[in-house]
């Protein structure tokens, strides 16, 4: 690390700067950096999906189910439309912030926290993998499948069960994911490599997964 | 705030810099964040409990979602600190995917209407929606 933060220039001066001579591009541990392109390429593999979605719910001259009653939970003899879907909204939502809080934690050095913190998003995480069988549970007993179902447009199915599978799939990797550096966290491995920034490199994943479900909420749920 | 005093390993004015080893914002900032994606959520459902139908039901939904985008890139994942290289190579690429958007856009209408020249609109009879 040879940058002379002091002389580097800001704005779009510094975009030239980061970008010309034969140097490290970003001013950033390379974990962070590579994480980002990761990122960046599953942007685009959940675009298509989103797309495709689109597409296909344009072009199909049956109607589309409406998701509103598809997804509505009866409670107490009462159907609320989306509700299951609202509650995992916010489970994912809260452990986003729970994640960021033990990024803030490991940089102050205090493992505990980190680490309690990180398990508590885990299982979040896990909370929301469950409810999400539970849903797709609920969903196959009722008769839907990639190739049709009861309720409308056959191509329901299958955009459901891609999009919210390929995103489930996210969810318990990165479930893994984080236990596996809160375990690393407790036992002080960060403390002996001198930098907790992989923490904030699990947190990046963790809070995409989050951003993506912001889009599939938006396009599947509600539109 | 903080930063040098907990990054024996980096020179201490890199981790002052810019998202190094030193990402520390109050935990205060992110609870307000916290608590405002639970708000723009709420909101989002609501316009679905409501039956909010047409234009205001997709503004509505497109402006919360991209709100809540918003804070999740820029605070949680700390984006509005990171330099504006770093910005730029992470944040424009996706907006490729608005040709895509486009392009399948046209298509399906166009798909549509092909069915419909084709196959005429076919009689379906969805099965009312009941949960068990």
């Amino acid at each position: 690390m040879s940058q002379q933060p002091m002389t580097m220039p800001e704005g779009l001066g510094g975009v030239t700067a980061d970008w010309s001579a034969d140097k490290q591009a970003f001013p950033v541990p390379w974990g962070k950096a590579m994480m980002w392109i990761f990122l960046l390429s599953d942007t685009f593999i959940f675009s298509c999906f989103l797309t495709g979605y689109m597409n296909v719910r344009m072009s199909t001259t049956v109607p589309w189910p409406n998701p509103s009653e598809v997804f509505a939970l009866t409670v107490a003899g009462k159907s609320i439309p989306l509700l299951l879907i609202a509650i995992m909204t916010m489970v994912l939502i809260t452990s986003s912030g729970t994640m960021a809080m033990a990024v803030n934690f490991g940089y102050r050095r205090d493992r505990k926290r980190t680490a309690m913190l990180m398990f508590a998003t885990a299982a979040l995480g896990l909370t929301f993998v469950g409810m999400q069988a539970f849903e797709w549970t609920k969903l196959i007993m009722e008769g839907v499948r990639p190739w049709g179902n009861p309720f409308g447009a056959a191509q329901f199915g299958s955009a459901f069960f891609m999009i919210t599978g390929f995103h489930g799939l996210h969810v318990s990797g990165g479930v893994i994911y984080l236990t596996v550096v809160a375990i690393r966290v407790l036992n002080g491995f960060y403390d002996r490599k001198g930098t907790y920034e992989t923490v904030e490199v699990a947190g990046l994943y963790w809070h995409f997964v989050d951003l993506v479900w912001v889009f599939i909420f938006a396009f599947f749920y509600l539109w | 705030m903080d930063h040098a005093a907990h990054s024996g390993h980096a020179p201490a004015a890199h981790a002052a810099a810019h998202g190094g080893d030193g990402q520390q914002h109050p935990i205060k900032l992110y609870l307000w964040i916290w608590g405002l994606l639970f708000v723009l959520s709420a909101f989002s459902y609501a316009v679905d409990y409501f039956r909010v139908q047409g234009y205001t039901r997709w503004t509505l939904i497109i402006i919360f979602m991209l709100l809540k985008a918003g804070f999740i890139i820029a605070v949680f994942m700390h984006m509005k600190w990171e330099r504006l290289g770093l910005k730029l190579a992470i944040l424009t690429p996706p907006l490729a995917l608005l040709v895509l958007i486009g392009l399948m856009a046209i298509e399906g209408d166009y798909t549509f209407l092909t069915r419909l020249a084709s196959f005429g609109q076919e009689v379906f009879q969805p099965a009312p929606v009941h949960h068990d």
